[in-house]
């Protein structure tokens, strides 16, 4: 009896949100239910998804080594939680409007049980299946915006990239089944000794995250399916899919793949390098704001392979840190941009002067790409420092300088859109637009997070206390 | 008459693999790429089961495996042509080239 009760304890995060999943399936059967009040019920239940996965967790290994839990896996699910309720929260007048909301709501919550059972596998086996629930309902939800034409493309991109991703580390699983005889994480570290066997699978497997992760040159699908996509799911996209995928890729090469360190090194500075440079010269010239997004984010993943290539208990708790504060900020930047594609301004010069039409919006937007771009007082900051700290602890100084020298750099772009909210004077179209409760709600939330992660000292100890 | 060995077994594997690669890669028209991508998972299918043969007789992960890889296949490709019927109906083509809103 007593096992059971440690297994749902273990699992109360899936547990939750499957009973999400299960509730709304339901509803949909019965006649239909008025969406504002589904979507409040969904929100309140994400909540407390968020708030339970947070609770302290020993470490634990159940189904004999195929899930593994602890102190990190649980702070990560909450992370991952939150931001699909914030999700939920800034994008609620597109819910509501959608015909098929429910559906929308099924397939957005299985892929983050998908990423639930990602961060905790502990078996080749479970890896690969969790990366495809993460990643198939995903590329359904692509398609939502049925109407328009480059839903659907931007979809197809998406199946075909992940299915492409997909297929590739599978070779890699099996060639490292033949090399080392074993598909789980624990005895997988112990014989890696870096044959070339080995060291082949292990450069197919790095390829699937570098997809997942759009480093470059992997990275050709990812702004034409943030433009194509519904705004929802680019944030999506953007924040919860990456973001797993980043915690699943740094513990991994912390732990599992150690003893390749070596080996591995080169490979991520290359393409550390690689995504920092790209990223921020395709984000120099973009104009459509979703596109803008995509090729920031892009870039901050190259921050992110800084600290990985640190490989030590500080990397996996900048990395951790980085996402929650990214969360935070990209979410913001998403919110206002989804106030003002209700209003049809999906462009860079369509935000001239919205200091004067929208100051609340302007601010927030400022606040998240300050964080974004890693000022200061906004918690980005830090982030930056600590991923970069972490990567610094190699004494590879012409990396870090590079890093660096790409600090700046993007700071161009991101007040290049400051600059057009506050400096410029507001086009013919300016108004005040309308920004529902809930939507200011999330937003609210989304400045306080950026905030507090970066005035608060305990939330970086804490991260780097969880890790064992 | 020389009997077929891992080593035969792996050339198979690593040959489909990289056909189905280059077919993934070269081929304009969307179904030819989804069998493309269906060569990818059978070739790592007979990795898989070569690998169970030949070197880790005593293990069954192998096998498993590809039991799982054949299932997630078949979820994979019936979202890929639910998406491709969606993009025939809104586009008129089930042509790469014809799907090009999106550039840079």
């Amino acid at each position: 009896m007593e096992d059971i009760m440690d297994l749902i304890y273990a699992m109360r995060a899936e547990l939750m949100v499957t009973a999400i999943l299960f509730l709304l399936l339901i509803l949909k059967l019965g006649r239909d239910m008025a969406h504002d009040r589904l979507l409040s019920i969904v929100q309140l239940l994400l909540l407390v998804s968020a708030a339970v996965s947070f609770l302290p967790e020993t470490d634990g290994r159940y189904f004999g080594g195929m899930f593994l839990t602890g102190g990190l896996a649980g702070f990560q699910k909450g992370v991952l939680a939150t931001a699909v309720w914030l999700i939920s929260l800034l994008f609620s007048d597109w819910l509501k409007k959608s015909a098929h909301m429910t559906e929308f709501l099924v397939l957005m919550l299985s892929s983050l049980v998908g990423m639930y059972f990602m961060i905790s596998a502990g078996h080749l086996l479970m890896f690969y299946l969790s990366l495809e629930l993460a990643t198939i309902p995903v590329a359904a939800i692509a398609a939502f915006d049925l109407g328009r034409r480059s839903s659907s493309e931007g979809a197809m991109k998406l199946i075909l990239s992940s299915g492409l991703s997909s297929g590739v580390p599978l070779f890699g699983i099996s060639l490292m089944y033949g090399a080392t005889g074993t598909l789980e994480f624990s005895v997988l570290s112990q014989r890696l000794d870096g044959s070339g066997l080995q060291i082949t699978a292990f450069v197919f497997l790095l390829s699937a995250f570098a997809f997942k992760l759009s480093v470059v040159p992997y990275h050709l699908w990812t702004a034409d399916v943030y433009e194509g996509s519904p705004l929802p799911v680019t944030a999506y996209l953007s924040v919860v899919s990456k973001g797993a995928v980043a915690f699943v890729f740094t513990s991994l090469m912390y732990r599992i793949f150690a003893p390749l360190q070596h080996i591995w090194y080169d490979m991520v500075v290359v393409l550390s390098v690689a995504t920092m440079v790209v990223g921020n010269l395709f984000a120099l010239r973009q104009d459509v704001l979703k596109r803008f997004l995509a090729f920031s984010s892009i870039a901050q993943m190259g921050f992110i392979l800084v600290a990985v290539s640190g490989q030590s208990v500080a990397s996996v708790a900048s990395v951790t840190f980085f996402i929650t504060v990214y969360m935070f900020s990209n979410l913001a930047a998403f919110g206002v941009a989804a106030v003002l594609e209700g209003k049809g301004w999906q462009r860079i010069p369509d935000l001239k002067g919205l200091s004067k039409s929208n100051p609340i919006l302007a601010w927030t937007m400022a606040l998240g790409l300050f964080s974004l771009a890693g000022i200061p007082p906004a918690a980005g900051f830090f982030g930056k420092l600590f991923l970069i700290g972490a990567g610094a602890e190699k004494g590879n100084w012409v990396f870090i300088t590079i890093a660096g020298l790409n600090m700046i750099v993007s700071l161009f772009y991101y007040l290049k859109v400051v600059r057009a909210m506050f400096m410029d004077a507001p086009g013919e179209t300016a108004g005040p637009a309308y920004v529902p409760a809930s939507v200011r709600f999330g937003l609210i939330v989304c400045a306080a997070g950026i905030i507090l992660t970066g005035v608060l000292p305990w939330v970086y100890r804490d991260i780097s206390s969880l890790i064992p | 008459m020389m009997e077929p060995g891992l080593y035969h077994m792996l050339f198979i594997g690593a040959a489909l693999f990289f056909i189905g690669i280059y077919g993934f890669l070269t081929r304009r028209n969307l179904i030819t790429i989804l069998m493309s991508f269906e060569l990818i998972l059978n070739s790592v299918c007979l990795n898989f089961i070569a690998f169970n043969r030949y070197v880790w007789t005593d293990k069954m992960d192998g096998l498993f495996f590809t039991v799982f890889i054949i299932a997630i296949a078949a979820a994979e490709a019936a979202v890929a042509i639910a998406i491709i019927i969606h993009l025939y109906r809104s586009h008129g083509s089930i042509d790469v080239n014809s799907a090009e809103n999106l550039k840079h």
